[in-house]
């Protein structure tokens, strides 16, 4: 992993240790959080939209978006989890805790970038609901991406960067 | 947004916890945009040990001033991100305006140092970086409500 020294250094991506790290930061939201370990899945397809997209922007050092997407059933349990309510008794909120998943993970990782996640602030976060859209970042960096099984079911989480 | 709970869960750990050498009965406001995030906090105080007799909940620190002016709390809990106004102008006005004199504790998943700081220099009493576990919630919160 390289961090920059100042903020005119180019940010140096290396992707098989920061997508190490965003699954560390997942892994580690999950189990505390949700009470409930997921895994990365090795050859997971991305899908083209999902029921949820949670995204969360990062500004300074590390600029760009946090998503994390899933299907209605997945939203659910991640809120019945994180309620520690079952899953029956999830009446609405799925947005919000998706959203403060993707915050979380999104904060998660950045404290993990020391001299890179401590010149970065989070947004609030914005969730997308309908299968129906297409998101389209503007980004034109480096995209880490990852898989992960929770309860059968997979989540995806990406970090689309600016250079 | 400021709906007050009765006492519907006991403190089962209380007695692990040794709840009584540490303040009984405790009013909070917990400051927190996700109302999901407000229920985890207020479990997680609970689980903690944390006899709560009174939670008010607010979605932002202008609303969270809005709640002091109603209602004495003991400790109140705030995030730092949040729309309208943030939980570090909240922080500072709780102390400039005197809303209250109940410590504030920041939960919130801004961890670096510049931003404990600068909570802790507003007048912030403690810091918890989401996520957290019960067990880290306790051993932040015990010694800021021993009496």
């Amino acid at each position: 992993m390289t961090t920059t020294e100042s903020s005119k250094t180019p940010l140096i991506v290396d992707q098989a240790s920061w997508k190490a790290l965003l699954e560390l930061s997942a892994q580690e939201v999950f189990e505390m959080m949700l009470g409930c370990r997921i895994a990365p899945l090795a050859d997971a397809r991305t899908p083209g939209t999902t029921d949820f997209t949670a995204m969360v922007g990062l500004a300074g050092k590390l600029c760009g978006v946090l998503s994390v997407r899933c299907s209605t059933r997945a939203a659910l349990l991640v809120t019945a989890k994180m309620l520690a309510v079952p899953i029956e008794e999830v009446e609405d909120g799925c947005w919000d805790a998706l959203g403060e998943l993707a915050n979380m993970i999104a904060g998660n990782f950045k404290a993990k970038l020391s001299e890179v996640g401590s010149h970065c602030l989070l947004s609030v976060p914005t969730v997308i609901t309908g299968a129906d859209y297409q998101t389209h970042s503007l980004t034109n960096g480096a995209v880490v991406e990852t898989t992960i099984e929770f309860e059968t079911l997979p989540m995806w989480i990406t970090l689309e960067l600016h250079n | 947004m400021q709906p007050v709970k009765g006492r519907e869960q006991t403190t089962q750990t209380a007695d692990r916890y040794q709840i009584g050498e540490v303040m009984n009965q405790l009013r909070t406001l917990i400051v927190d945009d996700s109302s999901v995030m407000r229920k985890i906090v207020e479990r997680s105080l609970r689980q903690a040990g944390l006899d709560l007799v009174e939670v008010h909940e607010a979605g932002n620190g202008a609303e969270a001033l809005t709640v002091l002016g109603q209602h004495q709390v003991d400790l109140i809990f705030s995030d730092i991100n949040m729309p309208v106004m943030d939980g570090l102008e909240f922080v500072r006005q709780v102390q400039s305006t005197k809303a209250s004199t109940a410590p504030v504790v920041m939960i919130t998943t801004e961890g670096s140092e510049s931003n404990v700081m600068q909570a802790l220099s507003l007048g912030a009493k403690g810091y918890i970086r989401k996520p957290f576990t019960a067990d880290q919630v306790k051993e932040h919160i015990l010694p800021i409500v021993e009496r």
